[in-house]
């Protein structure tokens, strides 16, 4: 991986349940992470998923709610951010404006202490601090690794972003850190600088060993700089694992949307190696589910491999549009429009055959496909729950004021375009196309979370209403244990692959 | 210079068409049309720069005249070399410098610390805060030095000179804690984030980043304290005996008496140009360093 050498499971950073609440709201949900020594890790998610909160606990700046986080096998959780051995490299760059280049780099330096090698009386180890000679040729070199050598005497305020950036860089890298922390910090440049800092800050990584942690909600960056990328959203860990990995087997519907274009689609598996979807059945290299087993699965664009002869889908073309170094078709077939990537151009209106390798379909374990939430009775046959009413039936054996569990088949809640037409009102948050349907995930006004399959589509910020026919909803007894668990995040699978270990997660269509 | 002339009376001619389209368009509004055309920008400040002819330069130049000429109306050096011959004056001159000094620095060490606190800390409700801080300077400076007399007698400060101090301190403190708070609390705390992951502790980062960085504020603090307290003499009139004479009094005391003003008014002109120099001074210290926040004054 670069020039250190590393006994593995040398963890320099290891997250242990970290969660993190601000007023009421958890911002980041018990997450679990380890980072390698000299790794180049990214936290990749859309803004607001938590990545920039853990990164400042990690630095310091915030105090974890719940949860420890132990650097090179120390405790650091309470530790103030300047007697951690953690640099970080602002997204806004942060250069003093009162300094010029030269003493911002050296801001950190002046205030290091070094161990002389010698001992007191005591034992202890003795410090002192850099000379000023020593101070000079560091930041001398520091300059030269990020080019700009003659800038030392030049004030902060006069530099363009880029240069800034590479000064914020050299400030952080010069205290020679356990681990550097990047912060977004490529957001304000240009796309050319972008590009360019991007292969910088990767070859620097190789030449000085230091451990990253880099943050960032741009995928293509993130896949091409990183040697692990974290992916998160809603505060928690979807996939920890190499941009490859992550890429070619995402762990699950969201991950997929996120890394990359794909086609994501809903089938099932009637046994190993075989999956049915849009009503053919494709060979793939996935076992190990059920035989019957509903999941997700993913197919990149450029896996779709169109025929104008022979193929297991028939589909006609909507669209094709040149790229630069592909055409990108969009293929209607059995009412899914397939993104397709390839060398071909094809007419709009002309029929073509798809079919997939078995290697390119990649199978996702449905995360969950059923709603759960306490809720309590409140009349004969009647159960409150997200802040609204819902009828059931079998109401026997229960009584007014029983605690309950309530579960819902994602396919037996239905929307109402009216909000007084549903039992709880609520926003529309998310829409994935699922191949036969679309997965739409609501906030209720309390702050649940609702999943909905449907074949309507809706959009995201839609106000819509939330109503449920008595006999879909299940009513269980609960015990009397208090549980504040919203929403359905109990379900089975979802903690496995919402809270991976330190290795990269491989038992998704493992091979 | 030009252009941008052109545009803006462009607009002012866009605007007043659209306005009076809304009316019934008629001839005389055709001719207002016109005359707004011609109006330039720096037509605006007309008004302004008449006030203050009227209310600064004439007045200045009506003292430089009393300075410079004696009761028979002659020109003369006389009401200087009174000042520079009577080294009591001086003296009076210099412990009114002196006194200034301490309640500014006085003020400056008492307003950063609570300025620190307003600006940074998550306290909720600062703004009421702030405003209790402020909120004595909607009170008619006199009645509050009266009303610090009073208070002063209670607790038995008998000490003409610290009477005076407390005073002025009292007096001028929100001038220092206004400029203060505005400067910290629109500092970037990315900045300071940035000092204590670098390896600064709070007391360092207070000293090597949040200090400098305040400079500005500090300055016009420093200024909005330090000039009216070398001139006043209401307060130590008030709160003092007849041991603490400022050089304020003494210009006072010249205008009062008849024929005094030509005297007066060379004295006052001596403290001007004294006020003038250490305004220089200060604003050689933050040159340069302007960029960094609001607060820097003049």
């Amino acid at each position: 991986m670069n020039s250190v050498p590393v006994k593995k499971s040398d963890n320099i950073i290891e997250i242990k349940n970290v969660s993190k609440v601000f007023d009421g709201i958890t911002v980041v949900d018990d997450v679990n992470l380890a980072v390698k020594r000299g790794e180049f890790v990214t936290l990749l998610g859309p803004s607001g998923c938590g990545k920039t909160t853990l990164l400042r606990m990690i630095a310091g700046f915030e105090l974890p709610t719940k949860g420890s986080i132990i650097l090179e096998k120390q405790d650091v959780t309470t530790v103030p951010p300047h007697l951690r051995p953690i640099n970080t490299v602002f997204q806004k760059y942060a250069l003093f404006p009162h300094l010029n280049v030269f003493k911002n780099i050296a801001f950190g330096l002046k205030l290091k202490k070094i161990p002389t090698g010698e001992t007191d009386k005591k034992g202890k180890p003795i410090f002192r601090k850099y000379t000023k000679d020593e101070i000079a040729e560091k930041v001398e070199r520091v300059l030269k690794l990020v080019n700009l050598e003659a800038y030392g005497h030049r004030d902060v305020t006069g530099l363009s972003g880029g240069q800034q950036q590479r000064v914020a860089i050299a400030r952080a890298i010069v205290c020679e850190p356990k681990v550097l922390l990047l912060d977004e910090p490529l957001g304000a440049l240009d796309l050319k600088m972008r590009k360019e800092m991007q292969s910088e800050l990767a070859a620097m990584h190789k030449n000085i060993g230091i451990t990253f942690i880099f943050v960032t909600h741009d995928q293509e960056e993130a896949l091409t700089m990183s040697d692990k990328i974290v992916v998160m959203t809603d505060g928690a860990v979807q996939q920890y694992g190499t941009p490859k990995a992550i890429y070619d087997e995402p762990a699950n519907a969201f991950v997929a949307d996120f890394i990359g274009e794909s086609n994501i689609l809903s089938g099932e598996m009637p046994r190993d190696f075989r999956v049915r979807f849009l009503g053919a059945e494709f060979e793939c290299m996935d076992k190990g589910f059920e035989a019957g087993e509903r999941v997700d699965l993913v197919v990149r664009p450029e896996d779709v491999i169109l025929d104008r002869k022979a193929g297991k889908l028939r589909g006609e073309v909507v669209s094709c549009v040149f790229k630069g170094t592909y055409y990108e078709t969009e293929v209607l077939s059995c009412d899914y429009q397939f993104t397709v990537q390839n060398n071909t151009e094809f007419a709009v209106g002309e029929a073509v055959f798809l079919s997939i390798a078995p290697d390119g379909i990649h199978i996702m374990k449905k995360l969950k496909t059923i709603n759960e939430f306490d809720a309590v009775v409140t009349g004969e046959n009647t159960v409150e729950f997200c802040g609204g009413e819902f009828e059931f039936v079998n109401a026997q054996g229960f009584e007014k004021g029983d605690n309950v569990r309530v579960k819902i088949p994602f396919d037996k809640v239905e929307l109402t375009d009216d909000e007084a037409d549903g039992a709880v009102g609520a926003n529309i948050t998310q829409a994935f196309y699922k191949g036969s349907y679309y997965q739409v995930q609501v906030y209720t006004d309390d702050d649940n979370e609702f999943f909905i399959d449907t074949v309507d589509e809706w959009d995201m910020g839609d106000r819509v209403g939330i109503s449920i026919k008595p006999e879909d909803i299940e009513v269980l007894r609960r015990a009397v244990t208090p549980s504040d668990e919203v929403a359905a995040t109990t379900d089975a699978e979802e903690p496995k692959e919402a809270a991976p270990d330190a290795k990269p997660q491989e038992e998704v269509g493992s091979e | 210079m030009n252009n941008e002339r052109n545009t803006v009376s462009a607009d002012t001619y866009d605007a007043a068409a659209e306005t009076t389209a809304a009316e019934a368009p008629s001839r005389r509004n055709k001719q207002k049309k016109l005359k707004m055309r011609g109006v330039k920008r720096t037509a605006f400040s007309m008004p302004y720069l008449a006030l203050s002819i009227l209310f600064v330069v004439v007045p200045l130049l009506i003292m430089l005249y009393y300075a410079f000429t004696n009761l028979e109306g002659g020109f003369t050096f006389d009401n200087f070399a009174h000042f520079f011959s009577r080294p009591n004056i001086m003296k009076v001159m210099g412990r009114s410098f002196l006194i200034a000094l301490i309640t500014t620095v006085a003020c400056f060490l008492l307003a950063y610390p609570l300025a620190l606190c307003l600006a940074s800390s998550t306290l909720n409700r600062k703004a009421i805060l702030v405003m209790l801080f402020v909120l004595p300077m909607w009170i008619n400076s006199l009645l509050r030095t009266y009303a610090v007399k009073i208070v002063l007698y209670m607790v038995e400060v008998t000490n003409a000179w610290t009477a005076v101090t407390i005073g002025m301190v009292y007096d001028f403190f929100p001038f220092m804690l206004l400029p203060l708070y505005t400067v910290l609390s629109g500092m970037d705390k990315n900045l300071v984030e940035a000092s204590h992951d670098l390896g600064a502790s709070p007391l360092k980062t207070l000293f090597k980043v949040k200090l400098p960085l305040s400079l500005p504020g500090i300055v016009s603090g420093v200024l909005m304290v330090f000039m009216p307290t070398v001139s006043t003499f209401a307060i130590s009139d008030i709160l003092g005996d007849s041991t603490t004479y400022l050089f304020g009094n003494i210009i006072d005391q010249w205008f009062a008496s008849s024929g005094g003003w030509h005297i007066g008014s060379a004295y006052s002109f001596i403290l001007l140009v004294l006020i003038a120099v250490t305004v220089v001074i200060a604003n050689k210290l933050t040159k340069g360093k302007t960029d960094v926040g609001v607060g820097g004054v003049l």
